[in-house]
């Protein structure tokens, strides 16, 4: 019954959507109020259908109703709840309903904090993101139905792939796929803009926040997936450039470049039709991301929930939309006008190498990860690239990107000249230099210079701040209140730079990182990277739907005891697979790894790490989240805008 | 600063930027492409040059052996795509999916006396899975992967196998 709820709710969700879609942008065409004033109730009715959709899912699966196919394939009743309940978005089936209620939250939020748009260009927001998301819902109903029913109902569940059955995976899907699904909002504005043959610079102001969401959201995923991947599955790493990790990280590139692009829209009506053209190529790699992977064209040796059967409808629909977008935007773009002109060398000018430097990233990361297939359907050639490749491209167009990061933010739009930002930078390359310098003891060239790189991104960033409050050039209280007075957005410019910087300090000083892989009998003792770890002995101990093989190893550096560590092996009994479960120690700048191996007559292989200043990586990552946030909260994003547009209505958001 | 001169510098800038890509793209393909190779292909077409390249096909049943090197613990396996077999071997933890008589894709390069030292051994978190690669490849000596499980490793290492 609560099933029949849960397909009911999602087929009147696509009835809403369509509704959705059609009724608003008429209107807007028209210009008929009433028309456009729908929009907001049904985009609220159609995320309220898929949100009772969804719950009825994760009922079915805490109430174990193994005659709904989905729960019978991915569940079991000896599953802890916490899984059982995030069971529901970690099946094929699960997460594109998951998917789809996002972005249906999309819409209501438009909705909801969108007060302060003009009523066209709600209407037409509204009105696209529904006309994306009845695809994807239709896609749902048809062809990954969750709610399919079962019959004969098993007696008991297939369970979950014990790799999944993770606190860290619990967290991961969601935060990831609200970074994909938020970028259709910026999409939707650009289709919008477009339609309309109009933007200007209250569009930028309009598209920021959102923008800025959906990457702190992405950011976050992106973190969680490969601090999952590098404690989960044990093998120490952080990133594969894997398939599925790429696909997240081209949306990122892009959507790093749209948020700073936006900035030039908003502050000097500049680079209007690169930005469109930027937000519909952010989704267009969000779409690909999670269903190109999902649909197994890409394959991968972490993804979990294909089926290939499915690829045409899917190919089909991605086709549709990013297509369909991208021919409007060759019909439309020219309307959008002419933009503001500016000198190269300018903040403009910066943010302009930033766009061109990230989107060749981006083209670097797509041709690496696509090339394998496309080599084999023109040349019938079996090649993959591994990481060495990424290392060729990646790393030479990120020098000069790092370089420009902390100069651009002293310059001033418009036109500007480089000799006095260089002067203000002088102690930060000093410092780069002291680093480089200093590294170059212990490490290789490589990670030393990119080592002397994340210093001067984070002393860079500082720079920024120091300038804004003249530090040192006036008194202390001057530039106290100095700081107090900048815009919350400064914080969040220095934050993300100097994060990004946090996380390339953790990715160079992995070189340091040591490891062996040892047989040792209990009672033995190893030694490495000055730390003695002691294999005292191994015991079984049992789950809740696995039996494990624990090895207690104490870690000691010169006698004194840092840590126990117990990394196990887990036999699940229902799915009859093995997992390695990493036990970690960490001091937030070292990481103290080990993972238990076979067993052979009474000894064990043991697998030991010294990650040294791995957690930085992941540590960067959440400072660059939290930079973001800092500009999500900067006031001038939240108060209604100045009017240019003479649409608009005054009157203070409250968002 | 005209418009006109704006866009002209925008246009080189953008085209300069991915003319650099595609330079760094086309000289990384040739250094660190990795080969896909199945073991009766090695001699042809493996790179000689120490250069790293992927070899996939099935573990020979019966062919895992645990060595021990000092403290190192070490295995050696034969990988054989029913043609020919490989001897491979590897320090390290196996991964949890590896199975005699399942398909293993192993990344490593040739040593000296011809046979092939992985630096990783890659198994799909799925034990039914193989990769494409290697289904096409296999597809070529004779067995359709699409007509069910494998061969026994017996059988397999016979050379002529029909599916």
């Amino acid at each position: 019954m609560i099933a029949e709820l849960g397909h009911f709710g999602l087929a009147l969700a696509i009835a809403f959507a369509i509704a959705q879609a059609i009724l608003p942008l008429w209107g807007a065409h028209r210009g008929e109020t009433r028309l456009m004033q729908a929009a907001p109730a049904l985009a609220n009715g159609q995320a309220m259908a898929l949100t009772v959709s969804f719950a009825c899912l994760i009922w079915a699966s805490v109430a174990d109703d193994f005659s709904v196919m989905n729960v019978a394939e991915n569940s079991h009743t000896l599953k802890p709840l916490l899984y059982k309940i995030t069971g529901a978005w970690g099946s094929h089936e699960g997460s594109i309903l998951f998917w789809c209620l996002i972005l249906a939250w999309c819409g209501a939020a438009v909705a909801l904090f969108g007060n302060n748009l003009p009523a066209a260009l709600r209407a037409r927001v509204i009105g696209v993101l529904a006309l994306s998301a009845c695809g994807f819902e239709l896609f749902a109903l048809l062809e990954s139905d969750p709610f399919m029913r079962l019959w004969p109902p098993p007696e008991n569940g297939r369970d979950m792939n014990p790799l999944l059955q993770d606190p860290g995976l619990a967290f991961h899907p969601p935060m990831l796929y609200a970074g994909y699904v938020g970028f259709a909002i910026p999409f939707a504005f650009a289709v919008a803009a477009l339609l309309e043959g109009r933007m200007d610079a209250s569009w930028g102001r309009w598209v920021r926040p959102w923008t800025l969401g959906a990457w702190c959201c992405l950011t976050g995923g992106i973190a969680l997936g490969s601090w999952w991947s590098y404690y989960v599955l044990g093998w120490g790493g952080f990133w594969f450039w894997d398939p599925v990790e790429n696909a997240s990280l081209l949306p990122w590139l892009t959507g790093t470049a749209l948020l700073h692009c936006a900035i030039v829209v908003e502050k000097r009506e500049a680079l209007k039709i690169w930005t469109v053209l930027l937000a519909i190529g952010t989704f267009a790699f969000s779409l690909s991301g999670t269903f190109l992977v999902r649909s197994g064209i890409l394959n991968s040796v972490h993804s979990f929930a294909n089926d290939p059967a499915r690829g045409v409808f899917i190919l089909g629909l991605l086709g549709l939309v990013i297509g369909g977008s991208l021919l409007l935007f060759l019909i439309r773009a020219p309307l959008l006008g002419a933009s503001g002109v500016f000198a190269p060398v300018s903040r403009e000018g910066a943010l302009v190498l930033n766009n061109i430097l990230l989107c060749s990233i981006t083209a670097v990361v797509a041709t690496g990860t696509s090339y394998p297939l496309f080599a084999d359907l023109l040349g019938g050639m079996k090649i993959s690239v591994g990481p060495p490749f990424y290392n060729a491209t990646v790393l030479p167009l990120a020098a000069p990107l790092f370089i420009a990061m902390a100069i651009g933010p002293l310059l001033s739009w418009k036109r500007a000249s480089l000799v006095p930002a260089l002067m203000k930078l002088w102690w930060v390359a000093l410092i780069a230099l002291l680093v480089g310098g200093f590294c170059l003891y212990g490490m290789t060239a490589l990670p030393a210079v990119f080592m002397a790189a994340a210093a001067w991104m984070i002393c860079g960033a500082l720079a920024d701040i120091v300038e804004r409050t003249k530090l040192f050039r006036v008194s202390l209280g001057n530039s106290f209140s100095r700081l107090i007075n900048l815009p919350m957005s400064a914080f969040g410019t220095t934050l993300g730079h100097a994060g990004l910087g946090v996380t390339i300090i953790g990715i160079a000083g992995m070189s340091l990182a040591t490891q062996e892989v040892v047989l040792v009998h209990p009672g033995e003792t190893v030694n490495l990277a000055g730390y003695q770890w002691t294999l005292n002995g191994l015991s079984d101990a049992k789950g809740s739907n696995y039996n494990a093989r624990v090895a207690t190893i104490t870690v000691k550096q010169d006698g004194e005891l840092i840590t126990v560590l117990a990394p196990e092996r887990r036999a699940f009994t229902t799915q009859t697979m093995t997992t390695t479960e990493a036990k970690i120690h960490t001091n937030l700048v070292r990481d103290l790894y080990a993972v238990l191996g076979e067993e052979r007559d009474g000894a064990a292989v043991l697998r030991l790490h010294d990650n040294t200043m791995a957690p930085l990586i992941w540590l960067g990552a959440l400072v660059m989240g939290m930079g973001g946030l800092c500009s999500l909260l900067d006031r001038r994003l939240r108060v209604s805008v100045p009017t240019r547009a003479a649409s608009v209505p005054a009157g203070a958001k409250k968002a | 600063m005209k418009r006109k001169h704006q866009r002209m510098l925008l246009v080189g800038g953008c085209v300069l930027g991915l003319s650099v890509a595609t330079i760094l793209v086309f000289q990384a393909f040739r250094s660190t492409g990795e080969l896909f190779v199945i073991p009766s292909k090695i001699a042809a077409v493996a790179p000689k040059n120490g250069r790293a390249f992927r070899l996939g096909g099935m573990v020979e049943q019966g062919s895992l052996q645990r060595l021990q090197d000092g403290t190192h613990p070490t295995v050696s396996f034969r990988v054989s795509d029913g043609i020919a077999s490989e001897t491979v071997t590897y320090v390290g933890i196996l991964p949890d999916l590896f199975r005699e008589g399942q398909g293993v894709v192993a990344l490593g390069k040739l040593a000296s006396d011809g046979s092939f030292v992985a630096q990783e051994v890659l198994a799909k978190h799925d034990e039914n899975y193989m990769p494409p690669d290697m289904a096409d490849e296999l597809k070529k000596t004779g067995w359709n992967p699409n007509k069910g499980s494998p061969p026994a490793a017996a059988l397999w290492n016979a050379p002529k196998v029909s599916g």
